[in-house]
Protein backbone atom coordinates (compact mmCIF):
# COMPACT_ATOMS: atom_id res chain seq x y z
CA UNK A 1 0.00 0.00 0.00
CA UNK A 2 2.41 2.59 0.92
CA UNK A 3 5.65 1.31 0.00
CA UNK A 4 5.86 2.98 -3.34
CA UNK A 5 7.70 5.82 -1.77
CA UNK A 6 10.88 5.87 -3.48
CA UNK A 7 12.49 8.93 -1.98
CA UNK A 8 14.83 7.77 1.09
CA UNK A 9 14.77 4.69 0.07
CA UNK A 10 18.23 2.45 -0.19
CA UNK A 11 18.37 0.38 -3.02
CA UNK A 12 20.70 -2.44 -2.55
CA UNK A 13 23.35 -3.61 -5.52
CA UNK A 14 26.88 -3.31 -6.04
CA UNK A 15 28.21 -0.19 -8.33
CA UNK A 16 31.02 2.17 -8.50
CA UNK A 17 28.23 4.90 -7.32
CA UNK A 18 27.30 2.40 -3.92
CA UNK A 19 30.99 2.54 -2.97
CA UNK A 20 31.68 6.77 -3.75
CA UNK A 21 31.94 8.44 -0.43
CA UNK A 22 29.08 10.50 0.35
CA UNK A 23 29.98 13.18 0.38
CA UNK A 24 31.11 13.27 -3.24
CA UNK A 25 27.62 12.23 -3.21
CA UNK A 26 26.13 15.23 -1.60
CA UNK A 27 28.06 17.73 -3.12
CA UNK A 28 27.40 16.62 -6.61
CA UNK A 29 23.76 16.50 -6.30
CA UNK A 30 23.85 19.83 -4.99
CA UNK A 31 25.80 20.84 -7.15
CA UNK A 32 23.90 19.27 -10.03
CA UNK A 33 20.91 21.12 -8.51
CA UNK A 34 22.11 24.11 -8.80
CA UNK A 35 23.68 24.01 -11.88
CA UNK A 36 20.33 23.10 -13.51
CA UNK A 37 19.20 27.01 -12.57
CA UNK A 38 21.98 28.44 -14.90
CA UNK A 39 21.19 26.95 -18.49
CA UNK A 40 19.55 29.31 -20.55
CA UNK A 41 19.51 27.31 -23.83
CA UNK A 42 18.03 23.74 -24.53
CA UNK A 43 21.61 22.56 -24.93
CA UNK A 44 22.64 22.86 -21.13
CA UNK A 45 19.42 20.38 -20.27
CA UNK A 46 20.91 18.05 -22.74
CA UNK A 47 23.68 17.91 -20.92
CA UNK A 48 22.62 17.74 -18.08
CA UNK A 49 20.06 15.08 -18.56
CA UNK A 50 23.19 12.72 -20.25
CA UNK A 51 25.23 13.41 -17.11
CA UNK A 52 22.25 12.42 -15.40
CA UNK A 53 21.88 9.35 -17.66
CA UNK A 54 25.34 7.98 -17.42
CA UNK A 55 25.49 8.07 -13.51
CA UNK A 56 22.06 5.96 -13.35
CA UNK A 57 23.42 3.58 -15.75
CA UNK A 58 26.54 3.26 -13.91
CA UNK A 59 24.64 3.17 -10.65
CA UNK A 60 23.43 -0.45 -11.53
CA UNK A 61 19.75 0.69 -10.11
CA UNK A 62 16.85 -0.18 -12.41
CA UNK A 63 15.23 3.00 -14.67
CA UNK A 64 11.65 2.41 -12.73
CA UNK A 65 12.92 3.21 -9.66
CA UNK A 66 14.13 6.83 -10.21
CA UNK A 67 10.55 7.25 -12.09
CA UNK A 68 9.05 5.85 -9.11
CA UNK A 69 10.36 9.17 -6.90
CA UNK A 70 8.02 11.00 -9.57
CA UNK A 71 4.56 9.93 -8.79
CA UNK A 72 4.84 11.72 -5.24
CA UNK A 73 5.31 15.40 -6.88
CA UNK A 74 3.47 14.98 -9.83
CA UNK A 75 0.21 16.81 -8.94
CA UNK A 76 3.12 19.70 -8.19
CA UNK A 77 4.85 19.31 -11.51
CA UNK A 78 1.57 19.59 -13.40
CA UNK A 79 0.01 22.24 -11.70
CA UNK A 80 3.41 24.26 -12.44
CA UNK A 81 2.99 23.36 -15.69
CA UNK A 82 -0.37 24.54 -15.90
CA UNK A 83 0.11 28.04 -14.16
CA UNK A 84 2.90 28.56 -16.29
CA UNK A 85 1.50 27.65 -19.32
CA UNK A 86 -1.92 30.16 -19.31
CA UNK A 87 -1.13 32.48 -16.86
CA UNK A 88 2.40 33.87 -18.37
CA UNK A 89 1.73 36.95 -20.58
CA UNK A 90 3.83 37.40 -23.90
CA UNK A 91 2.83 37.11 -27.77
CA UNK A 92 -0.24 34.37 -27.97
CA UNK A 93 0.32 31.17 -29.57
CA UNK A 94 -2.94 29.41 -28.98
CA UNK A 95 -6.18 30.71 -27.60
CA UNK A 96 -9.44 28.72 -26.58
CA UNK A 97 -12.05 30.71 -24.73
CA UNK A 98 -10.96 32.58 -22.28
CA UNK A 99 -7.82 30.55 -22.03
CA UNK A 100 -4.68 31.65 -23.74
CA UNK A 101 -1.14 29.82 -24.37
CA UNK A 102 1.87 31.84 -25.08
CA UNK A 103 5.24 30.99 -26.59
CA UNK A 104 6.72 32.40 -23.06
CA UNK A 105 4.25 30.65 -21.42
CA UNK A 106 5.02 27.27 -23.26
CA UNK A 107 8.99 27.98 -22.88
CA UNK A 108 8.64 28.73 -18.91
CA UNK A 109 6.14 25.34 -18.59
CA UNK A 110 8.93 23.08 -20.33
CA UNK A 111 11.74 24.90 -18.33
CA UNK A 112 10.11 24.00 -15.03
CA UNK A 113 8.78 20.13 -15.50
CA UNK A 114 11.86 19.53 -17.46
CA UNK A 115 14.08 21.23 -14.56
CA UNK A 116 11.71 19.51 -11.51
CA UNK A 117 11.92 16.33 -12.70
CA UNK A 118 15.77 16.44 -13.48
CA UNK A 119 15.68 17.72 -9.49
CA UNK A 120 13.65 14.84 -8.10
CA UNK A 121 15.26 12.87 -10.41
CA UNK A 122 18.63 13.56 -9.39
CA UNK A 123 17.97 13.74 -5.98
CA UNK A 124 16.21 9.93 -5.91
CA UNK A 125 19.96 8.52 -7.33
CA UNK A 126 21.66 9.89 -4.38
CA UNK A 127 18.76 8.39 -1.73
CA UNK A 128 18.57 5.29 -3.87
CA UNK A 129 22.40 4.58 -3.89
CA UNK A 130 23.62 5.87 -0.11
CA UNK A 131 22.44 4.43 2.76
CA UNK A 132 20.64 6.60 5.35
CA UNK A 133 23.03 6.45 8.06
CA UNK A 134 26.05 6.79 5.04
CA UNK A 135 24.15 10.21 4.34
CA UNK A 136 24.40 11.50 7.33
CA UNK A 137 28.02 10.72 8.59
CA UNK A 138 28.99 12.59 5.16
CA UNK A 139 26.70 15.29 6.19
CA UNK A 140 28.04 15.01 9.63
CA UNK A 141 31.84 15.27 8.27
CA UNK A 142 30.73 17.55 5.58
CA UNK A 143 29.39 20.09 8.12
CA UNK A 144 31.95 20.19 10.32
CA UNK A 145 33.20 23.60 9.82
CA UNK A 146 29.95 25.10 10.68
CA UNK A 147 31.37 23.59 14.70
CA UNK A 148 33.12 26.78 14.57
CA UNK A 149 29.93 28.68 14.52
CA UNK A 150 28.47 26.88 17.45
CA UNK A 151 25.88 24.51 15.01
CA UNK A 152 25.50 21.63 17.13
CA UNK A 153 26.39 19.00 13.88
CA UNK A 154 26.60 16.07 15.42
CA UNK A 155 23.28 16.06 16.89
CA UNK A 156 21.35 17.40 14.30
CA UNK A 157 23.12 14.41 11.98
CA UNK A 158 22.20 12.24 14.97
CA UNK A 159 18.82 13.19 15.03
CA UNK A 160 18.30 13.09 11.06
CA UNK A 161 20.10 9.33 10.90
CA UNK A 162 16.95 8.47 13.42
CA UNK A 163 14.19 10.28 11.37
CA UNK A 164 15.22 8.00 8.50
CA UNK A 165 16.11 4.98 10.45
CA UNK A 166 12.40 5.33 11.96
CA UNK A 167 10.63 5.74 8.39
CA UNK A 168 10.55 2.41 7.24
CA UNK A 169 9.78 1.59 10.33
CA UNK A 170 6.43 3.83 10.94
CA UNK A 171 5.72 2.88 7.71
CA UNK A 172 5.45 -0.72 8.32
CA UNK A 173 3.06 0.02 11.21
CA UNK A 174 1.35 1.99 9.47
CA UNK A 175 0.88 -0.68 6.92
CA UNK A 176 -0.11 -3.08 10.45
CA UNK A 177 -2.14 -0.89 12.07
CA UNK A 178 -4.11 0.00 8.54
CA UNK A 179 -4.30 -3.64 7.75
CA UNK A 180 -6.23 -4.70 11.12
CA UNK A 181 -8.37 -1.74 11.19
CA UNK A 182 -9.19 -2.57 7.62
CA UNK A 183 -9.90 -6.28 9.15
CA UNK A 184 -12.65 -4.81 11.71
CA UNK A 185 -14.59 -2.58 8.42
CA UNK A 186 -12.83 0.26 8.10
CA UNK A 187 -12.88 1.96 5.25
CA UNK A 188 -9.84 4.22 4.33
CA UNK A 189 -10.96 4.02 0.21
CA UNK A 190 -14.38 5.40 0.18
CA UNK A 191 -16.23 8.92 0.57
CA UNK A 192 -15.77 12.18 0.12
CA UNK A 193 -13.07 14.41 1.59
CA UNK A 194 -14.45 14.84 5.32
CA UNK A 195 -15.30 10.69 5.78
CA UNK A 196 -11.83 10.00 4.75
CA UNK A 197 -10.09 12.24 7.09
CA UNK A 198 -12.84 10.97 9.67
CA UNK A 199 -12.17 7.32 9.06
CA UNK A 200 -7.71 8.33 9.43
CA UNK A 201 -8.60 8.96 13.11
CA UNK A 202 -8.30 4.68 13.73
CA UNK A 203 -4.91 5.18 11.61
CA UNK A 204 -3.56 7.68 13.38
CA UNK A 205 -4.21 7.32 16.75
CA UNK A 206 -2.48 4.52 17.20
CA UNK A 207 0.19 5.40 15.17
CA UNK A 208 1.53 8.23 17.23
CA UNK A 209 1.11 5.93 20.60
CA UNK A 210 3.30 3.80 18.97
CA UNK A 211 5.45 6.46 17.77
CA UNK A 212 5.98 8.05 21.55
CA UNK A 213 6.25 4.42 22.61
CA UNK A 214 9.00 3.83 20.07
CA UNK A 215 10.92 6.85 21.02
CA UNK A 216 10.67 6.68 24.40
CA UNK A 217 12.33 2.90 24.33
CA UNK A 218 14.81 4.50 21.80
CA UNK A 219 16.42 6.89 24.31
CA UNK A 220 16.17 4.41 26.94
CA UNK A 221 18.19 1.91 25.04
CA UNK A 222 20.69 4.99 24.12
CA UNK A 223 20.93 6.11 27.59
CA UNK A 224 21.32 2.75 28.62
CA UNK A 225 24.53 2.79 26.46
CA UNK A 226 25.88 5.56 27.77
CA UNK A 227 25.49 8.21 24.36
CA UNK A 228 26.11 11.29 25.64
CA UNK A 229 26.36 13.40 22.15
CA UNK A 230 29.26 14.15 20.09
CA UNK A 231 32.24 15.20 21.98
CA UNK A 232 35.39 12.61 21.50
CA UNK A 233 33.23 10.12 20.03
CA UNK A 234 34.93 8.02 17.10
CA UNK A 235 33.46 6.15 14.12
CA UNK A 236 33.35 2.70 13.41
CA UNK A 237 34.32 3.33 9.54
CA UNK A 238 36.14 6.85 9.34
CA UNK A 239 34.88 8.89 6.13
CA UNK A 240 38.26 8.70 4.10
CA UNK A 241 38.66 9.91 0.46
CA UNK A 242 40.32 7.32 -2.14
CA UNK A 243 41.21 7.93 -5.37
CA UNK A 244 37.60 6.98 -6.99
CA UNK A 245 36.28 9.88 -4.73
CA UNK A 246 38.80 12.52 -5.96
CA UNK A 247 38.19 11.01 -10.04
CA UNK A 248 34.60 11.74 -9.07
CA UNK A 249 34.84 15.24 -8.06
CA UNK A 250 36.35 15.46 -11.24
CA UNK A 251 33.81 14.09 -13.44
CA UNK A 252 31.26 16.60 -12.19
CA UNK A 253 33.47 19.72 -12.26
CA UNK A 254 33.98 18.86 -15.75
CA UNK A 255 30.38 18.56 -16.14
CA UNK A 256 29.80 21.60 -14.71
CA UNK A 257 32.31 23.57 -16.44
CA UNK A 258 30.80 22.41 -19.46
CA UNK A 259 27.58 22.40 -18.59
CA UNK A 260 27.49 26.20 -17.17
CA UNK A 261 29.25 27.28 -20.73
CA UNK A 262 27.52 25.72 -23.17
CA UNK A 263 24.59 26.08 -21.52
CA UNK A 264 24.58 29.48 -21.30
CA UNK A 265 25.39 30.17 -25.00
CA UNK A 266 23.08 32.54 -26.98
CA UNK A 267 22.15 30.23 -29.49
CA UNK A 268 19.85 31.00 -32.23
CA UNK A 269 16.99 28.95 -31.04
CA UNK A 270 16.83 29.53 -27.62
CA UNK A 271 15.47 26.89 -25.36
CA UNK B 1 -19.69 -24.09 3.76
CA UNK B 2 -16.05 -24.04 3.99
CA UNK B 3 -13.14 -22.35 3.19
CA UNK B 4 -10.47 -23.87 0.47
CA UNK B 5 -7.54 -22.54 -0.80
CA UNK B 6 -6.52 -23.80 -3.88
CA UNK B 7 -2.62 -24.15 -4.91
CA UNK B 8 -2.29 -20.12 -3.09
CA UNK B 9 1.20 -18.60 -3.46
CA UNK B 10 2.02 -15.80 -2.18
CA UNK B 11 5.68 -13.50 -2.77
CA UNK B 12 6.48 -9.93 -0.78
CA UNK B 13 7.92 -7.42 -2.93
CA UNK B 14 7.60 -9.38 -6.20
CA UNK B 15 9.70 -8.10 -9.14
CA UNK B 16 11.98 -6.47 -7.14
CA UNK B 17 15.44 -7.56 -5.26
CA UNK B 18 14.02 -8.23 -1.85
CA UNK B 19 11.11 -10.86 -3.36
CA UNK B 20 10.11 -13.14 -0.35
CA UNK B 21 8.12 -16.15 -1.18
CA UNK B 22 6.23 -16.48 1.85
CA UNK B 23 3.42 -18.73 0.49
CA UNK B 24 4.42 -21.98 -1.14
CA UNK B 25 1.59 -23.86 -3.04
CA UNK B 26 -1.09 -23.75 -0.38
CA UNK B 27 -3.78 -25.83 -0.77
CA UNK B 28 -6.39 -26.68 2.45
CA UNK B 29 -10.03 -27.02 2.67
CA UNK B 30 -11.35 -26.00 6.27
CA UNK B 31 -14.61 -26.96 6.98
CA UNK B 32 -17.08 -25.56 9.71
CA UNK B 33 -17.01 -25.60 13.19
CA UNK B 34 -13.26 -26.81 13.34
CA UNK B 35 -10.43 -25.65 15.78
CA UNK B 36 -7.28 -25.29 14.14
CA UNK B 37 -3.72 -24.72 15.25
CA UNK B 38 -1.45 -23.24 12.59
CA UNK B 39 2.45 -23.61 13.89
CA UNK B 40 5.28 -22.90 12.36
CA UNK B 41 8.79 -21.33 13.15
CA UNK B 42 9.10 -17.81 13.07
CA UNK B 43 8.87 -16.10 9.56
CA UNK B 44 7.37 -19.43 8.24
CA UNK B 45 4.60 -17.70 6.74
CA UNK B 46 1.67 -17.74 9.33
CA UNK B 47 0.64 -14.69 9.29
CA UNK B 48 0.79 -14.33 5.69
CA UNK B 49 -1.13 -17.23 5.46
CA UNK B 50 -4.25 -15.90 7.92
CA UNK B 51 -4.23 -12.60 5.73
CA UNK B 52 -5.30 -14.16 3.25
CA UNK B 53 -8.21 -15.68 4.74
CA UNK B 54 -9.98 -12.10 4.81
CA UNK B 55 -8.82 -10.95 1.74
CA UNK B 56 -6.66 -8.68 3.04
CA UNK B 57 -3.03 -10.02 1.17
CA UNK B 58 -4.74 -11.09 -2.62
CA UNK B 59 -2.75 -14.18 -3.30
CA UNK B 60 0.16 -13.79 -6.41
CA UNK B 61 -1.41 -16.90 -7.98
CA UNK B 62 -4.04 -19.75 -6.94
CA UNK B 63 -7.43 -18.60 -5.51
CA UNK B 64 -9.68 -18.89 -2.33
CA UNK B 65 -13.36 -19.75 -2.10
CA UNK B 66 -14.98 -19.58 0.90
CA UNK B 67 -18.50 -20.87 0.79
CA UNK B 68 -18.24 -21.78 -2.60
CA UNK B 69 -17.67 -18.54 -3.93
CA UNK B 70 -14.60 -17.22 -5.11
CA UNK B 71 -13.03 -14.41 -3.15
CA UNK B 72 -11.07 -12.66 -5.87
CA UNK B 73 -14.14 -12.37 -8.23
CA UNK B 74 -14.47 -9.07 -9.25
CA UNK B 75 -17.80 -8.78 -7.75
CA UNK B 76 -17.51 -10.45 -5.13
CA UNK B 77 -17.88 -7.99 -1.95
CA UNK B 78 -14.68 -8.46 0.34
CA UNK B 79 -15.48 -5.85 2.74
CA UNK B 80 -18.73 -8.27 4.19
CA UNK B 81 -16.22 -11.02 4.10
CA UNK B 82 -13.88 -8.88 6.35
CA UNK B 83 -17.31 -9.06 8.71
CA UNK B 84 -17.42 -13.05 8.13
CA UNK B 85 -13.93 -14.27 8.46
CA UNK B 86 -12.81 -12.01 11.79
CA UNK B 87 -9.13 -11.64 11.76
CA UNK B 88 -7.26 -10.63 14.97
CA UNK B 89 -3.88 -9.63 14.73
CA UNK B 90 -0.59 -10.40 16.45
CA UNK B 91 -0.37 -8.15 18.49
CA UNK B 92 -4.03 -6.97 18.63
CA UNK B 93 -3.65 -3.93 21.06
CA UNK B 94 -2.10 -1.46 19.09
CA UNK B 95 -4.92 -1.12 16.95
CA UNK B 96 -6.97 0.18 20.71
CA UNK B 97 -7.74 4.11 19.69
CA UNK B 98 -11.00 5.14 21.17
CA UNK B 99 -12.02 6.78 24.04
CA UNK B 100 -13.15 4.08 26.07
CA UNK B 101 -13.21 0.25 25.78
CA UNK B 102 -16.69 -0.03 25.03
CA UNK B 103 -16.51 2.44 22.15
CA UNK B 104 -13.25 1.11 20.85
CA UNK B 105 -15.50 -2.81 20.76
CA UNK B 106 -18.26 -0.85 18.35
CA UNK B 107 -16.18 -0.02 16.12
CA UNK B 108 -15.99 -2.94 14.13
CA UNK B 109 -20.31 -3.94 14.23
CA UNK B 110 -20.70 -0.07 13.19
CA UNK B 111 -18.57 -0.43 9.96
CA UNK B 112 -20.76 -3.40 9.49
CA UNK B 113 -23.64 -0.96 9.33
CA UNK B 114 -26.02 -2.20 11.77
CA UNK B 115 -28.20 -0.26 14.01
CA UNK B 116 -26.85 1.45 17.11
CA UNK B 117 -28.88 -0.74 19.09
CA UNK B 118 -27.72 -3.58 18.23
CA UNK B 119 -24.17 -2.48 17.98
CA UNK B 120 -24.38 -1.90 21.74
CA UNK B 121 -25.65 -5.65 22.11
CA UNK B 122 -22.86 -6.93 20.70
CA UNK B 123 -20.66 -4.93 21.85
CA UNK B 124 -21.44 -5.70 25.73
CA UNK B 125 -22.09 -9.56 24.67
CA UNK B 126 -18.44 -9.91 22.79
CA UNK B 127 -17.06 -7.58 26.05
CA UNK B 128 -18.54 -10.27 28.47
CA UNK B 129 -17.36 -13.21 25.93
CA UNK B 130 -13.79 -12.28 26.95
CA UNK B 131 -14.44 -12.43 30.23
CA UNK B 132 -13.27 -8.21 30.68
CA UNK B 133 -14.69 -7.53 33.84
CA UNK B 134 -18.07 -4.55 33.83
CA UNK B 135 -16.09 -1.64 36.14
CA UNK B 136 -13.34 -1.39 32.93
CA UNK B 137 -15.73 -0.83 29.78
CA UNK B 138 -15.61 2.92 30.13
CA UNK B 139 -12.20 3.17 30.67
CA UNK B 140 -9.51 4.14 28.23
CA UNK B 141 -8.59 1.66 26.26
CA UNK B 142 -4.63 2.54 27.41
CA UNK B 143 -4.68 2.44 30.72
CA UNK B 144 -5.42 -1.46 30.87
CA UNK B 145 -2.80 -3.85 31.53
CA UNK B 146 -1.39 -6.12 28.46
CA UNK B 147 -3.65 -8.75 28.99
CA UNK B 148 -6.66 -7.05 29.42
CA UNK B 149 -5.71 -4.96 26.37
CA UNK B 150 -5.34 -8.09 24.41
CA UNK B 151 -9.29 -9.20 25.62
CA UNK B 152 -10.31 -5.78 24.65
CA UNK B 153 -8.61 -6.48 20.77
CA UNK B 154 -10.61 -9.59 20.76
CA UNK B 155 -13.89 -8.57 21.56
CA UNK B 156 -13.29 -5.82 18.85
CA UNK B 157 -13.21 -8.35 16.21
CA UNK B 158 -15.48 -10.89 17.97
CA UNK B 159 -18.25 -7.97 17.95
CA UNK B 160 -18.70 -8.00 14.45
CA UNK B 161 -20.03 -12.05 15.14
CA UNK B 162 -17.86 -13.89 12.35
CA UNK B 163 -18.27 -17.19 11.75
CA UNK B 164 -14.63 -17.89 11.17
CA UNK B 165 -12.78 -16.40 13.90
CA UNK B 166 -8.64 -16.27 13.03
CA UNK B 167 -6.81 -15.57 15.56
CA UNK B 168 -2.49 -14.72 15.09
CA UNK B 169 -0.87 -15.31 18.18
CA UNK B 170 -3.12 -14.27 20.67
CA UNK B 171 -0.92 -15.33 23.51
CA UNK B 172 1.94 -13.18 22.42
CA UNK B 173 3.53 -12.16 25.39
CA UNK B 174 1.53 -13.13 28.25
CA UNK B 175 2.12 -15.12 31.00
CA UNK B 176 1.20 -18.53 32.12
CA UNK B 177 -1.76 -17.67 33.79
CA UNK B 178 -3.06 -15.09 31.31
CA UNK B 179 -1.98 -17.49 28.84
CA UNK B 180 -4.37 -19.83 29.67
CA UNK B 181 -7.26 -17.83 30.36
CA UNK B 182 -7.56 -16.67 27.03
CA UNK B 183 -7.08 -20.23 25.09
CA UNK B 184 -9.72 -21.46 27.66
CA UNK B 185 -12.08 -19.11 26.92
CA UNK B 186 -11.38 -19.66 23.32
CA UNK B 187 -11.94 -23.10 23.52
CA UNK B 188 -15.40 -22.49 25.35
CA UNK B 189 -16.38 -19.78 22.75
CA UNK B 190 -15.57 -22.14 19.85
CA UNK B 191 -17.81 -24.84 21.70
CA UNK B 192 -20.48 -22.64 22.35
CA UNK B 193 -20.98 -21.01 19.63
CA UNK B 194 -20.00 -23.50 17.12
CA UNK B 195 -17.47 -21.15 15.47
CA UNK B 196 -15.02 -21.89 13.28
CA UNK B 197 -11.52 -20.65 15.31
CA UNK B 198 -7.96 -20.74 13.54
CA UNK B 199 -5.38 -20.41 16.03
CA UNK B 200 -1.99 -19.14 15.00
CA UNK B 201 1.24 -20.00 17.36
CA UNK B 202 4.32 -21.08 17.72
CA UNK B 203 4.12 -23.08 20.60
CA UNK B 204 2.83 -26.67 20.55
CA UNK B 205 1.91 -26.62 24.09
CA UNK B 206 -0.75 -23.98 23.53
CA UNK B 207 -2.12 -25.68 20.54
CA UNK B 208 -2.27 -29.00 21.34
CA UNK B 209 -4.99 -29.03 24.55
CA UNK B 210 -7.38 -27.58 22.27
CA UNK B 211 -7.32 -27.79 18.99
CA UNK B 212 -8.90 -30.37 16.55
CA UNK B 213 -6.28 -30.45 13.96
CA UNK B 214 -2.71 -28.77 13.17
CA UNK B 215 -1.59 -27.50 10.32
CA UNK B 216 2.32 -27.17 10.53
CA UNK B 217 4.27 -24.57 8.30
CA UNK B 218 7.58 -24.52 7.60
CA UNK B 219 9.30 -22.18 5.20
CA UNK B 220 5.73 -21.27 3.41
CA UNK B 221 4.95 -25.00 2.75
CA UNK B 222 2.72 -26.82 4.85
CA UNK B 223 4.41 -29.25 6.58
CA UNK B 224 2.08 -31.68 8.28
CA UNK B 225 -1.89 -31.57 7.72
CA UNK B 226 -3.31 -33.54 11.13
CA UNK B 227 -4.85 -34.25 14.32
CA UNK B 228 -2.40 -33.59 16.94
CA UNK B 229 -1.59 -37.40 18.02
CA UNK B 230 -0.49 -37.70 14.21
CA UNK B 231 1.58 -34.50 13.70
CA UNK B 232 3.47 -35.33 17.59
CA UNK B 233 4.69 -38.44 15.85
CA UNK B 234 6.75 -36.92 13.89
CA UNK B 235 9.25 -35.67 16.90
CA UNK B 236 12.78 -35.35 15.10
CA UNK B 237 11.22 -33.68 11.89
CA UNK B 238 9.06 -31.02 14.05
CA UNK B 239 13.06 -30.38 16.17
CA UNK B 240 14.45 -30.13 12.87
CA UNK B 241 12.11 -27.09 11.46
CA UNK B 242 12.77 -25.29 15.01
CA UNK B 243 9.93 -26.37 16.39
CA UNK B 244 9.13 -28.66 20.24
CA UNK B 245 6.58 -31.34 20.58
CA UNK B 246 4.62 -30.93 24.17
CA UNK B 247 7.23 -31.67 26.73
CA UNK B 248 5.18 -34.88 28.27
CA UNK B 249 5.65 -36.20 24.19
CA UNK B 250 9.48 -36.50 25.54
CA UNK B 251 8.61 -37.83 28.69
CA UNK B 252 6.19 -40.08 27.29
CA UNK B 253 9.29 -41.19 24.47
CA UNK B 254 11.75 -41.32 27.11
CA UNK B 255 9.39 -43.56 29.11
CA UNK B 256 9.06 -46.20 26.32
CA UNK B 257 13.16 -46.12 25.71
CA UNK B 258 13.62 -47.48 29.26
CA UNK B 259 11.20 -49.98 28.56
CA UNK B 260 7.82 -49.00 30.44
CA UNK B 261 5.30 -50.18 27.50
CA UNK B 262 3.00 -46.72 27.57
CA UNK B 263 1.23 -45.28 24.64
CA UNK B 264 3.31 -42.24 23.91
CA UNK B 265 -0.10 -40.44 21.27
CA UNK B 266 -1.22 -38.67 24.43
CA UNK B 267 -0.94 -34.76 23.88
CA UNK B 268 -1.77 -33.10 27.32
CA UNK B 269 -0.75 -33.79 30.68
CA UNK B 270 -4.44 -35.59 32.13
CA UNK B 271 -3.91 -38.11 29.22
CA UNK B 272 -0.26 -38.75 29.60
CA UNK B 273 -1.22 -39.50 33.09
CA UNK B 274 -3.60 -42.13 31.94
CA UNK B 275 -1.51 -43.30 29.62
CA UNK B 276 1.56 -43.90 32.50
CA UNK B 277 -1.18 -45.32 34.79
CA UNK B 278 -2.97 -48.15 32.29
CA UNK B 279 1.10 -48.80 31.15
CA UNK B 280 1.75 -49.66 35.27
CA UNK B 281 -1.14 -51.36 35.52
CA UNK B 282 0.07 -54.10 32.82
CA UNK B 283 2.59 -54.63 34.66
N1 LIG C 1 5.48 -6.80 4.88
C1 LIG C 1 6.42 -7.64 4.48
N2 LIG C 1 7.28 -7.31 3.48
C2 LIG C 1 8.24 -8.16 3.07
N3 LIG C 1 8.41 -9.38 3.56
C3 LIG C 1 7.60 -9.78 4.55
C4 LIG C 1 6.56 -8.93 5.06
N4 LIG C 1 5.91 -9.60 6.03
C5 LIG C 1 6.50 -10.79 6.12
N5 LIG C 1 7.52 -10.91 5.24
C6 LIG C 1 8.37 -12.10 5.06
O1 LIG C 1 7.55 -13.21 4.76
C7 LIG C 1 7.94 -14.37 5.46
C8 LIG C 1 6.78 -14.90 6.28
O2 LIG C 1 6.42 -13.95 7.26
P1 LIG C 1 5.22 -14.12 8.27
O3 LIG C 1 5.02 -12.83 8.96
O4 LIG C 1 4.06 -14.70 7.55
O5 LIG C 1 5.83 -15.19 9.28
P2 LIG C 1 5.20 -15.76 10.62
O6 LIG C 1 5.16 -17.24 10.44
O7 LIG C 1 3.95 -15.07 10.97
O8 LIG C 1 6.33 -15.42 11.69
P3 LIG C 1 6.18 -14.99 13.25
O9 LIG C 1 6.02 -16.25 14.02
O10 LIG C 1 7.49 -14.33 13.54
O11 LIG C 1 5.02 -14.05 13.34
C9 LIG C 1 9.14 -13.95 6.31
O12 LIG C 1 10.30 -14.41 5.65
C10 LIG C 1 9.11 -12.45 6.34
O13 LIG C 1 10.42 -11.93 6.33
MG1 LIG D 1 3.32 -13.79 12.49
Amino acid sequence: MLRDITLGQYYQTESVIHRLDPRVKLAGTLLFIISLFFFRNFLGYMIAASFLFLVIRLSHVPFRFMVKGMRAVLFLLLLTVVFNLFLTPGEALVSVWKLTITKEGLRTAVTMAVRLAMLVVGSSVMTLTTTPNNLTDGMEKGLRPLKLFRVPVHEVAMMMSIALRFIPILMEETDKIMKAQIARGADFESGNLIRRAKALVPLMVPLFISAFRRANDLAMAMEARCYRGGDGRTKMKPLIYRSRDRIAYLCILVYLVAGIWLGRLELPVAG
Amino acid sequence: MSIILDHVNYIYGADTPLAVKALDDICLQIPDGQFIGIIGHTGSGKSTLVQHLNGLLKATSGSIYFNGEDIYDRDYDRKKLRGKVGLVFQYPEHQLFEIDVFTDVCFGPKNLGLDKKEVELRAYDALRKVGLPDELFYQSPFELSGGQKRRAAIAGVLAMKPEVLVLDEPTAGLDPRGREEILHQIKELQTGTGMTVILVSHSMEDVAEYVDRIIVMNKGRILYDNVPKEVFRHCAELEEVGLAPPQVTYILHELRRRGLDVDTDATTVEEAAEAVVKAMAKR
